[in-house]
């Protein structure tokens, strides 16, 4: 688990990013050796509060003297490496991380740093064609092993859906789900320990799914929300954003953000509860929280509606 | 615990453990968040030791589950206390350093053979004697419990029971080792604190020291009883007894979360005067002659709470309140002014600045420390101290730091209501992971795992008697009935049922339950009644 991992300050080591001498502690990784630099390095499926997975590849950079691009978010640092984080062989293989993921899942929701990533390695989805039309429901759970067929020449290949919605406490909309994997990780060994979803296919049939893709309420899903907290694009949602969001009423211009505590057991997780038009309508707690490490259960996530079950006005 | 009311280890300290016993806890569905430490603690190498007559799915995640019969909990630590005496892994330095009364403790334990333990408690004799060993043995040990301990008419032996174990191997006052109740609302400990107990003033102060008394009384301009005040369950004894005719609920909804609810719903009925301030029109509200609406306290009003690991922290308003209510300081500044009061327009901030003034647990936490730090852990004295992510250090200090650690010799008691040809099955209560007691609050969402309330029981029993799963059957106790739809439960044994307090609206659990109160914390016996189950011949209407 990534709590395992311990930085040793007694020991520093010194590297070479872009020319220039860095120290950091022993067990340090190049990502976080970039950053005390200040160097602003993609990442998609690396989390503070998550061990790294190395999947989607945007964090790679040149090391001296290895044949393959490393993953920046993993790999500790050693003495005396050189690093290239702006090479044209880095800015290629970002470009096209972004650009294939761009084309064929949609990133609206993704964070401001995505769109700013794109501008910088200039990557233009749209060279791969309009995007193939859209599966339908289940479509893409149902593929078997080597199911997949590419799309039609000149159609860019994608994982557009129609939105699963089968509880009324958050919806899965793949549509947007880039495969990081952090949900995967949050509801495994990394946090609630409940392995509800994993991946399933292969390839570009790859997905999130539940045993057998049966709606979460048939799954093992206990509805800890942690998956939410950790997902980068917006694939899994608060039913209630979602509804806002579909009514065009979701607006963040009008939304606070407030901590408090959970009102119920008394471990005492602190809660960020968004709020728009005097109602909750998302709950997070902090990443960085020594009680939480950003993760709640169905109570702290979920539980608050009896505030606002208010007669109509 | 030794003087400071509070679990004494911090949930970091979990994940670094060689050795986790939960006690009488189901933290995976009751404290779930802290359950995330201990997964952390088993994914280091930390053996997971679980007691609860339920194999539980905390249990599941357990390298040992010790399913002892309910209420023998002290035969089994006493019998474990033994077991590390008689194979000599006691602390000795520890015990001749920092601790009173263990000679007492050595000879009260005696009889307490591995053998009469499996015989009262029906834990094989090895089990006991191999996580007795593992406890003592390990560097690092966290010893939590929660109601499983607590809510039993011998609550506070059961606890000290438990402590004893952790003096004997000095598993206290060290990071890593320790002792902890889990606390089951999110202010508990935080109302402990603040001195909401019949015999305390805020920081452990006690009602009847004059020297404290006086302190407060000088701060507040105020007198205050010399005698300290009537817990719940003996404000219930002394409405029966006709001495008490008025009272004051805040926050709470005695008419359905009492045991033995005929008995507390005639004696609601009989007050002459019911005051509630809830949130909610609760059951107890709807006997009240005076309703307040109240704020709900964590995110429509400014203030702290105090969680298991004495962290204070701060709650903030995020919702203006609804209709008419108000929080909870402003109601009781109105009371004071209709009763010629002035109380001002204290804010939540400026009641605790002036608290901490006296308090040396809180003296160092202003709000903006509070705030900068994600809360701190009690003590903290003041301004420049860190807080205390565990208690007693002391007692490994040379000298010890103030007084010894005191052996507290008990005696096992089994639950008050014997099992019996007529009530031969043992009903126990608890929660799921997505309710919470009476739900008045859990009952305001949809929850995709609630299936409403069940009497779960063991396959074997059902097969006995002949009940299917599902069947509607009429559990009946000494007390009172209610008809309820059977679950067959793998975590149950043959003779224990298990119910919650989730659905009282629709299936009145506390209906059964039994009143059997410690006479010293007031705790009634949730977790021990003597049930039978009956076939109902008609389809059933679900009891009211």
């Amino acid at each position: 688990m990534s709590t395992a991992r311990r930085l040793d300050a007694t020991r520093p080591v010194t590297l070479s990013i872009d020319g220039a001498s860095v120290t950091v502690p022993a067990g340090s990784t190049i990502l976080e050796a970039c950053r005390s630099r200040g160097i602003d390095t993609p990442t998609l499926c690396f989390l503070e509060n998550l061990a790294p997975v190395n999947v989607c590849r945007v964090c790679v950079v040149e090391l001296e003297g290895a044949r393959v691009l490393v993953p920046a978010c993993s790999r500790p640092v050693e003495a005396d490496m050189k690093i290239r984080t702006d090479s044209e062989r880095v800015r290629l293989s970002r470009r096209m991380v972004l650009e294939f993921l761009a084309s064929s899942v949609d990133l609206s929701l993704a964070s401001d740093d995505v769109r700013r990533w794109m501008e910088r390695y200039g990557a233009d989805p749209s060279r791969y064609g309009p995007p193939a039309p859209p599966r339908a429901a289940n479509e893409r759970d149902n593929a078997g092993p080597g199911h997949h067929h590419a799309a039609s020449a000149g159609a860019a290949a994608n994982v557009v859906q129609p939105v699963k919605v089968d509880n009324d406490l958050y919806v899965r909309d793949y549509a947007r789900c880039i495969l990081c994997y952090k949900c995967v990780q949050a509801c495994g060994v990394e946090a609630q320990n409940t392995f509800a979803i994993a991946i399933a296919g292969r390839g570009f049939d790859a997905r999130v799914s539940t045993e057998f893709a049966t709606p979460l309420p048939e799954s093992a899903c206990v509805y800890c929300g942690n998956c939410i907290g950790v997902c980068p694009t917006g694939a899994l949602m608060f039913k209630s954003e979602h509804d806002l969001r579909g009514a065009g009423k979701w607006d963040e211009s009008r939304q606070t953000v407030t901590d408090t505590i959970c009102p119920y057991c008394g471990v005492g997780c602190t809660l960020e509860l968004r709020v728009q038009d005097n109602a909750i309508v998302r709950v997070t707690s902090p990443l960085d929280h020594d009680v939480t490490s950003g993760h709640l259960c169905i109570k702290g996530r979920f539980g608050w509606q009896f505030v606002q079950n208010r007669p109509e006005e | 615990m030794f003087g400071a009311g509070g679990g004494t280890s911090s949930y970091r300290e979990t994940e670094e453990a060689n050795i986790i016993l939960l006690w009488g806890s189901n933290a995976r569905e009751a404290h779930p968040i802290y359950f995330h430490h201990v997964l952390r603690g088993i994914r280091n190498g930390a053996r997971l030791v679980v007691v609860d007559p339920r194999r539980t799915v905390s249990a599941q995640w357990a390298d040992a589950w010790l399913g002892l019969d309910v209420g023998s909990d002290v035969a089994l630590a006493n019998a474990m206390g033994r077991e590390i005496l008689a194979a000599g892994l006691e602390n000795r330095e520890f015990i001749g350093h920092a601790t009173a009364k263990f000679d007492a403790y050595r000879d009260a334990v005696q009889k307490y053979t591995l053998e009469y333990a499996e015989r009262e408690t029906g834990v094989p004799a090895s089990a006991i004697r191999d996580v007795a060993h593992a406890y003592a043995k390990a560097e690092k040990a966290q010893l939590c419990w929660t109601l499983g301990i607590t809510e039993h008419h011998n609550a506070l032996d059961n606890v000290f029971a438990l402590i004893n174990l952790a003096l004997l191997t000095g598993h206290v006052g060290r990071w890593g080792s320790g002792v902890c109740p889990l606390r089951g609302q999110n202010n508990v400990q935080g109302g402990g604190d603040m001195g909401a107990l019949p015999n305390k003033l805020p920081a452990g102060h006690d009602v009847e020291n004059p020297a404290s008394r006086e302190q407060w009384e000088r701060l507040w301009g105020a007198p205050i009883p010399h005698k300290r005040g009537w817990h719940l369950s003996r404000m219930f004894e002394e409405m029966e007894h006709g001495n008490l005719s008025a009272l004051y609920v805040v926050g709470e909804n005695p008419a359905q979360s009492e045991a033995d609810q005929t008995r507390a719903m005639n004696l609601l009925e009989g007050l002459e005067h019911l005051v509630v301030q809830d949130m909610f029109l609760t059951r107890t509200g709807e006997l009240a002659h005076v309703v307040f609406p109240a704020a709900a306290s964590w995110c429509e009003d400014e203030g702290t709470v105090t969680s298991s690991e004495r962290r204070v922290q701060r709650v903030r308003k995020a919702l203006e309140p609804p209709g008419q209510a108000r929080t909870d300081l402003e109601i009781l500044v109105e009371i004071g002014r209709r009763f010629g009061v002035d109380l001002g327009s204290p804010v939540a901030e400026r009641l605790w600045d002036e608290m901490r003034s006296l308090s040396p647990w809180h003296g160092g936490m202003s709000y903006r420390r509070l705030e900068a730090e994600n809360g701190l852990q009690w003590p903290c004295p003041d301004e420049s101290h860190p807080g205390s992510p565990f208690l007693h250090g002391r007692l490994w200090a040379d000298p010890v730091g103030g007084p010894l650690a005191i052996f507290v010799p008990t005696e096992h008691e089994p639950p008050v209501e014997r099992l019996t040809e007529d009530f031969p099955i043992r009903l126990t209560t608890g929660r799921r992971l997505d309710s919470f007691n009476t739900g008045v609050q859990t009952g305001g969402y949809s929850s995709p795992l609630r299936r409403g309330e069940t009497l779960d029981i063991a396959r074997e029993d059902g097969e006995r008697l002949g009940i299917a799963d599902g069947e509607v059957v009429r559990a009946v106790s000494r007390r009172g009935a209610v008809d309820v739809p059977v679950r067959y439960d793998e975590t149950l044994r043959p003779g224990l049922a298990f119910m919650t307090l989730h659905f009282q609206d629709e299936v009145a659990t506390n209906l059964l339950t039994i009143d059997a109160t410690d006479p010293k914390s007031g705790t009634a016996e949730f977790k021990a009644a003597a049930i039978r189950i009956e076939k109902v011949a008609a389809p059933a209407l679900v009891a009211r």
